[in-house]
């Protein structure tokens, strides 16, 4: 095969055996890689009602055909389980260099099966496969166990493991790689150390083969140079990184604000990408094959002085304006905390933001949370993302998300989730298209599902009116069909804001030499998409579950451009449903799934 | 005319494309581990490509029994003839920088030898960290960087 190494490997952890199977050809055609082929494994194998954290539970490491070749950006794999904070499907997606030395080893995907008895990690050296006893590591933080992981294998390894968020089953734990790349949301690191799994190691010195080089090189060529021709890729990620929009969404009306109570931030200016620049950038940081580079390296200062990397915007939103604090250091801090104890910061500083609401309402007291939670109490924020991790006093409360903490205390509707999951910094009531998106994400509240901040702020590929809602549920569906495609290949979303199907399918198609075209690639995502809608009905969710919190949908915002607006998501979803080629309940038809050639999961 | 891999570390992201491209070129596959550069990655965000520097009187050449290494008189590139490598490492023993390396499954040592004129890694690189310019241009963005300091001073010197 090409671009697919064609092998897959399989580790029964509770019986510390392993085997190596061919990959199934069909299947990788159809679901292309990564999140598709893991997902179509995962729901093959595993019962929809299955318990996450249990050992009957798999967990998939998968790569896609463009992971580790020359094609633009695709440094990525993806992590697909069943994500314990939500229920549903959780494909995690990151970048580096973790899932290229995987297929450099000669491998697509790891499959872990059942519950290892006592700690373990995985060491692979191309057709080497050990399980190894990794009590001296459990406990161990992302950074120092990646150290001694390193040196008691081989420097040149890339290691993927937990930190003590994963092994505590804090239930947005991360799975990190090369110590500060993140496989962030749904919790995919809490069903690793249920299984008792501290790590996989992996050092590869294989090739990836290529259908036709010439092809490859040429159809590479011209994506980069529209990379580096776009302005999004080649001006603002590389000079402000991902930080860049603080300002942008902050203009935009749309810069969630204290749980979402309000939507501009009057401290944006200080966690802005400039000051962070500034205060806090040492320099650009690229994943496997990257023109864009958008990755930081990163210093914070003062009382919170640290290095890591990062934040990304998302991060900077959660810690900051989402807890109504400015303070960019400690912002800095709590984001490299988070890389080093392995957690999602964006559930993490949501949760926070939602317990920061509910001590203003007097619900909370300082006898629950041990700490003042007026919102912007910086060393708060600070101290209590540390105990999350180790599920200290209040910490282990915050340890089980919003959803469970609002639940508890009687206030639900202050969860900012959908389907139980957190949804990032763009505000659903300013931008009408992000809340079909966060409604309908099959991992719940996401903006990398069908990142409809591009047209709708940004103007990629084209500028729409944000607070439009008839034209959203077809932009929607093609952003979504094209995020699954571009995920299973293994190449990174940010590619999106220059390239579409019609730059990424030929590359595809050099590669592996399937006839990829720009249609059959979408209609791979649009089959993609409908397999992981299938799995969550079958996990108990239904149309119900596609809503977003009553704030987004009665309240309106109280300041700022986008004052007076809530979101209409109920005259979007109909259409939605409808283009999806989906009944008034939100089932996928019969006939959808007979075009798809999913007429199996009828 | 001659002409120089010009690296610059301190442009470098540490993305790894230079060694992709050069395995693409060189082995028909995506390979890093017989690519002809390779990229160290620091920590505090440096990183550091590695190839042949196609030294004068190169040690590597110089070791070489059999002829396998040859330095071009024109290019200065030093090239390598497999059929004649006769698998001794030597060379590998002898550069100072380790940027020989020995292939077992094409028993025969490797380097980088330009790509005839047109290096897929320079060619590749999103940062110019690699660029393939002329001989002579070498030293000078160094020094145009230097001399920059000093006109910001005489400027300050003379407002």
């Amino acid at each position: 095969m090409f671009g697919w190494t064609g092998r897959v490997l399989r580790v029964n952890l509770g019986e510390k055996t392993w085997k190596i199977e061919p990959i199934r050809s069909e299947d990788a055609r159809l679901f292309i890689g990564a999140r598709g082929l893991g997902t179509k494994y995962y729901i093959d194998e595993v019962d929809p009602t299955v318990d996450p954290l249990s050992p009957e539970n798999k967990l998939i490491f998968a790569t896609g055909p463009l992971t580790g070749t020359l094609t633009t950006s695709s440094g990525r794999y993806d992590v697909i389980t069943k994500g314990p904070l939500t229920g549903t499907i959780a494909a995690s997606n990151s970048g580096g260099f973790w899932g290229p030395e995987l297929k450099y080893a000669g491998f697509d995907m790891v499959i872990l099966e059942g519950k290892a008895k006592a700690p373990v990690y995985i060491y692979i050296y191309n057709d080497m496969i050990e399980i190894r006893d990794a009590r001296h590591l459990w406990g161990k933080d992302v950074h120092s166990v990646t150290d001694s992981l390193l040196t008691e294998t081989d420097s040149e390894a890339k290691v993927a493991c937990i930190g003590p968020a994963g092994e505590n089953l804090v239930k947005f734990a991360c799975i990190m790689n090369e110590k500060d790349r993140a496989a962030g949301r749904s919790g995919v690191g809490a069903v690793m150390g249920s299984k008792n799994l501290k790590a996989i190691v992996v050092r590869g010195t294989k090739g990836i083969k290529v259908a036709d080089r010439d092809a490859v090189f040429q159809s590479v060529a011209a994506a980069r140079k529209k990379l580096k021709e776009h302005p999004v890729t080649s001006g603002g990620l590389p000079t402000f990184g991902t930080n860049v929009l603080v300002g942008i969404i902050n203009s935009a009306g749309a810069l969630p604000t204290r749980n979402f109570r309000e939507a501009i931030f009057e401290g944006a200016d200080k966690v802005s990408a400039e000051t962070y620049n500034e205060k806090n950038l040492i320099k650009n940081k690229g994943c496997m094959g990257c023109p864009i580079g958008c990755g930081r390296v990163a210093k914070s200062n003062g009382i919170y002085v640290g290095q890591g990397e990062g934040p990304e915007y998302e991060s900077t939103w959660s810690f900051g304006p989402d807890c109504g604090i400015d303070d960019i250091d400690a912002i800095v801090k709590a984001n490299f905390i988070c890389n080093e104890l392995g957690m999602d910061t964006i559930t993490l500083g949501s949760t926070i933001a939602c317990a920061m609401e509910l001590y203003e309402m007097g619900v909370l007291t300082e006898n629950e949370t041990g700490y003042d939670l007026h919102f912007g109490n910086v060393n708060a924020m600070v101290k209590l993302t540390e105990d999350t991790a180790y599920r200290r006093g209040f910490g282990d409360e915050l340890a089980e998300g919003s959803w469970r903490l609002a639940e508890k205390w009687g206030h639900p509707e202050l969860s900012m989730t959908v389907k139980k999951q957190e949804m990032p910094a763009y505000d659903p009531r300013a931008l009408q298209g992000m809340g079909l998106e966060y409604a309908t994400s099959n991992r719940g509240g996401c903006h990398v599902r069908g990142y409809l901040t591009s047209p709708e702020v940004l103007g990629a590929p084209e500028k729409i009116d944000p607070e439009d809602n008839e034209t959203k549920p077809v932009w929607l569906k093609a952003f979504q069909d094209l995020t699954a495609a571009l995920d299973s290949a293994g190449m990174c979303l940010f590619t999106t804001f220059a390239l579409g199907a019609a730059d990424i399918a030929p590359q595809l198609a050099a590669v592996t030499g399937v006839d990829y075209t720009e249609e059959s690639f979408m209609q791979a995502g649009d089959r993609i998409w409908n397999l992981e809608r299938l799995f969550n009905m079958k996990a108990g969710l239904s149309k119900s579950d596609d809503t977003l919190p009553p704030r987004l949908l009665k309240d309106p915002i109280p300041n700022g451009p986008m004052k007076g607006r809530v979101n209409r998501l109920d005259s979007m979803l109909p259409q939605y449903y409808s283009l999806r080629g989906w009944n008034e309940e939100g089932i996928p038809t019969e006939e959808k799934l007979i075009e798809l050639g999913l007429a199996s999961y009828l | 005319m001659e002409k120089v891999l010009l690296i610059s570390p301190d442009r470098c992201i540490g993305c790894g494309s230079c060694e992709v491209a050069c395995s693409l070129a060189q082995e028909g596959e995506c390979r890093p581990s017989l690519a002809r550069i390779k990229v160290f990655r620091f920590e505090l965000g440096i990183h550091v490509p590695m190839t042949c520097l196609q030294c004068e009187n190169a040690p590597c050449a110089s070791v070489c029994k059999t002829g396998a290494l040859e330095q071009d008189q024109e290019t200065g590139i030093i090239n390598i003839h497999s059929e004649k490598c006769i698998g001794c490492r030597m060379c590998v023993v002898a550069c100072p920088f380790g940027n020989i390396s020995y292939n077992r499954e094409g028993k025969s040592a490797f380097k980088c030898t330009q790509c005839d004129g047109d290096p897929q890694c320079a060619l590749f690189c999103p940062t110019e960290a690699l660029q393939y310019v002329p001989a002579e241009k070498d030293n000078l963005e160094k020094k145009r960087a230097y001399a920059a300091k000093f006109a910001a001073i005489v400027e300050e010197v003379e407002a």
